[in-house]
């Protein structure tokens, strides 16, 4: 059945035959970063758009690494054209320099197929096992029983070869170092339990044990995949930022010509041409022009900063109003914002101080537990049993004292906090981050981006008439300048309705222009750009006169200039949460670099007593280092790079996401979101993480304790062991996951 | 009896497939993005315009 429609072509566009790319052309693969992916309805957009798209094969969106995969035919379409369309429909996305082949094997993966193979074989085995002990109890022929038993050698040899393969490795590195790990005494047991259980089924005898070896490596691997899991997602969050902090650079040749480059390929020397509303990609010196410079990736600052020539940029800020060109001093990795990508890389790798502990101990654990096994297996022989006997007890023994319990007890309430944190919006970017949170007696806030928003709004929007806010927009539009976009958010707010004006000049450091219809010149901008050098001239002003974040709007030439007052807002639940954190015993301080007034206002209307205003970074940490001298433990709350050293020389720190990208890499954890309560559910959970950290160490303690004599005295089969073994673990794990659910107070 | 000779490799060959049947899922990257699959359930586009698998 078919409909055939008429519409008007006027205004609805005919679809033009879409050039698709069809498989067997010669066709490339790109994977993108993609800054917002939040959401399911983001991952049907980008889709759609990029199906619409010409020259596009196929897409697929990641939600939980925020990429997409694109497969396109060269000819016709290319990464950059991609990432336009993306940024079309709102998304900024980046090329990730990773080879396909880099992403399909992966560790994860392998770690995931050893483990399906020991989970299939270990059910099996396990279903022929418990026919052989019912056959026990009843009557089971010997032939069926040896059936049974070479049926589990059959599965569990080339089951155990191949997924205990990460624990032999492990084992075999370390023999080579002459050093023992805690995969030694399990290569060990798995190696003997195997063997000695071959051995009995070739003889017909009962002592089998497959079951137990094959469940050992099961359980273990879990573990295995868990860590791991957690790592490579650390690992690619760190990718996607340094991916979407490099782009596209405009390089000057000598002979004059230009070519696009990707910021991976810059170098130190190179000039590169940066057009107005372009970020940035290397960190350099302004050879010309001059430019508003928006540091917000960098330093947190809304305000933006005027660079001239010889003036120093980095890279990942935006050049906001006018092109200027740069010559490179550092380039690609050697950019400051590489470096503290790469900050945060190695403290995803740093271990926290629980986890070193837990391997100090089993660099003890490992000899001690072999040496046990020895004796063991000697005592029995001495006491006249037989070699069999003895042998099955010593690998009991060695299976028990795994110390699988001690390896969860951290890595299982890390991964239940951070997954707790993260439902709140909080991301934990260091891996100790809440060892140290759970310490922390007093809380130390910045101002700017931290207890405020970080967006100027329009105060004294009452004063100004419906018609100026809108000529105000209309000219404010084309601007980048962060009161320039509140005006015309305040006019969006007031429902006014107002087109960009073209042939808007934008003089850097002082304002826009625009010359009408009728040749008068309309002008927004600073004091001295709009003349109002004598602010009490001005209409509505504050008379107070210490606002240093004015703007002002001239109608026309010779007439008063209109002034707009701006305020940076509070965070909604600023003052309750700082409320709370008293009650709760915490000592709270402001720490910040601005104006005395400011500061004194905001800490007043936050409900804080102790505040320090005008400091310079190194007089913050002088102030936190006078803390820690003090003995208190800090919490730092704060952005941008300026605060990054503060941040790092503080006992813990978190950032609030707003503000700028690159101190989130320097602080322990990133709270999402325009509220602040989050801190306090962070430090709840510290709290409470730490607590449960300790009860699960003394509960793999207490089985230690308890398992290992038994074992020892020979009450416990291989089998036994391995449940018990694993009941450990399990139970140290759903000790950890209640951590997911439990009602917290600070 | 002998019912047992075929019954235990038909166990055995079920379990099989089914991990193969994993595996194969592994490997086409169907735990890739896991997150990305519970909402793409709820997509109703009707239209299919690429040649993708989804």
């Amino acid at each position: 059945m078919a409909l055939a429609v008429d519409f008007d072509t006027q205004r609805i566009a005919p679809q033009a035959s879409r050039k698709v790319a069809q498989p067997g052309e010669a066709q490339e693969h790109v994977v993108l970063a993609v800054e917002n992916l939040n959401c399911g309805g983001c991952m049907r957009k980008i889709e759609r758009s990029l199906h619409e798209a010409p020259g596009i094969a196929s897409v697929r969106a990641n939600l939980s690494a925020k990429r997409v995969s694109v497969t396109f035919d060269p000819q016709t379409t290319g990464t950059e054209a991609i990432i336009s369309t993306l940024a079309g429909a709102g998304f900024r996305a980046a090329d990730l320099a990773v080879s396909p082949a880099s992403e399909t094997i992966s560790a994860d993966r392998d770690l995931l197929r050893r483990l399906a193979v020991a989970g299939f074989a270990a059910a099996n085995i396990m279903l022929l096992s418990v026919s052989v002990w019912a056959g026990l109890a009843s009557d089971m022929d010997p032939e069926i029983q040896s059936l049974f038993h070479w049926l589990s050698a059959l599965i569990a040899l080339p089951a155990i070869a191949y997924a205990g393969q990460p624990f032999f490795r492990s084992a075999l590195t370390a023999l080579n170092a002459w050093r023992l790990n805690m995969d030694v005494p399990i290569s060990l047991a798995l190696l003997l339990a195997t063997g000695m259980s071959l051995a009995q089924t070739i003889r017909g005898t009962e002592q089998v044990y497959f079951d137990a070896g094959v469940s050992l490596v099961f359980f273990l691997l879990i573990g295995r995949y868990l860590d791991q899991s957690l790592r490579s997602r650390a690992k690619g969050a760190a990718q996607n930022l340094l991916g979407l902090k490099s782009g596209w650079a405009t390089v000057l040749n000598d002979d004059g010509t230009s070519e696009r480059l990707p910021a991976r390929a810059l170098l130190a020397g190179m000039r590169i041409l940066v057009p107005a509303g372009e970020r940035i990609a290397v960190d350099g010196r302004i050879v010309s022009g001059t430019t508003d410079i928006d540091e917000q990736l960098i330093t947190g600052e809304t305000l933006p900063r005027t660079a001239r020539p010889g003036d120093t940029v980095y890279a990942g800020t935006t050049a906001l109003t006018a092109p200027v060109e740069v010559e490179a001093t550092a380039a690609d990795d050697a950019t400051l914002i590489a470096e503290i990508a790469r900050l945060m890389e190695t403290a995803e790798q740093n271990k926290g101080r629980y986890v070193r502990l837990a391997d100090k101990a089993a660099a003890l654990y490992a000899p001690v537990v072999h040496a046990l096994g020895l004796a063991t297996f000697l005592g029995w022989v001495l006491l006249g049993a037989s070699w069999e006997t003895a042998l099955t007890t010593a690998i009991s023994v060695l299976i028990i004292t795994c110390p699988c319990a001690l390896a969860l007890a951290v890595p299982a309430v890390q991964v239940a906090a951070t997954s707790r944190l993260f439902k709140h919006g909080v991301i934990m970017t260091a891996s100790d981050g809440l060892e140290r949170l759970a310490e922390v007696d007093t809380i130390v806030f910045d101002k700017t981006g931290t207890l405020t928003l970080g967006e100027p709004e329009l105060t004294n929007a009452t004063d100004i008439p419906d018609s100026t806010l809108a000529a105000a927009a209309a000219l404010a539009m084309t601007s980048r300048h962060p009161y320039a976009q509140a005006v015309v958010r305040a006019a969006r707010n007031r429902g006014l309705e107002f087109q960009p004006l073209s042939d808007v000049n934008e003089t850097p450091g002082a304002g826009l222009s625009h010359s009408g219809e009728n040749g008068l010149e309309v002008r927004l901008g600073s004091a001295e750009w709009c003349g109002a050098a004598n602010p009490a001239v001005a209409i509505g002003t504050d008379s107070t006169g210490d606002n240093a974040a004015s703007l002002y709007y001239l109608p026309a030439p010779g007439s008063s200039p209109v002034a707009f007052q701006f305020i940076d807002a509070m965070r909604a639940d600023a003052a309750e949460t700082i409320a709370l954190a008293r009650t709760a015993g915490f000592q709270v301080t402001l720490l910040s670099g601005d104006r005395v007034k400011a500061v004194k206002q905001t800490a007043t209307a936050a409900g804080i007593e102790d505040w320090l205003a005008a400091r310079r970074p190194h007089e913050k940490i002088a102030e936190l280092d006078r803390l820690k001298a003090a003995g208190h433990r800090a919490l730092m709350v704060g952005d941008g790079l300026n605060d990054s050293p503060a941040l790092a020389a503080a006992h813990a720190s978190l950032s609030p996401a707003s503000a700028a990208e690159v101190s989130q890499i320097a602080s322990d954890g990133i709270i999402q979101g325009s509220r602040l309560a989050p801190i306090i559910e962070t430090i709840a959970v510290a709290r409470r993480a730490r607590r449960m950290s300790l009860e699960n160490f003394a509960i793999a303690a207490a089985y230690n304790a308890i398992c290992i004599p038994l074992a020892m005295l020979g009450f416990v089969t291989p089998l036994i062991a391995a449940i018990a073994m694993s009941a450990s673990s399990i139970i140290v794990t759903a000790n950890a996951l209640r951590l997911t659910t439990a009602k917290l107070k600070l | 009896m002998t019912a047992l000779a075929w019954l235990i490799p038909a166990a055995l060959f079920l379990g099989l497939i089914g991990l193969a049947g994993f595996l194969w899922a592994l490997k086409s990257g169907q735990f890739e993005d896991l997150d990305g699959a519970a909402y793409r359930i709820l997509e109703d586009d009707d239209e299919s315009t690429s040649n993708d698998k989804r």
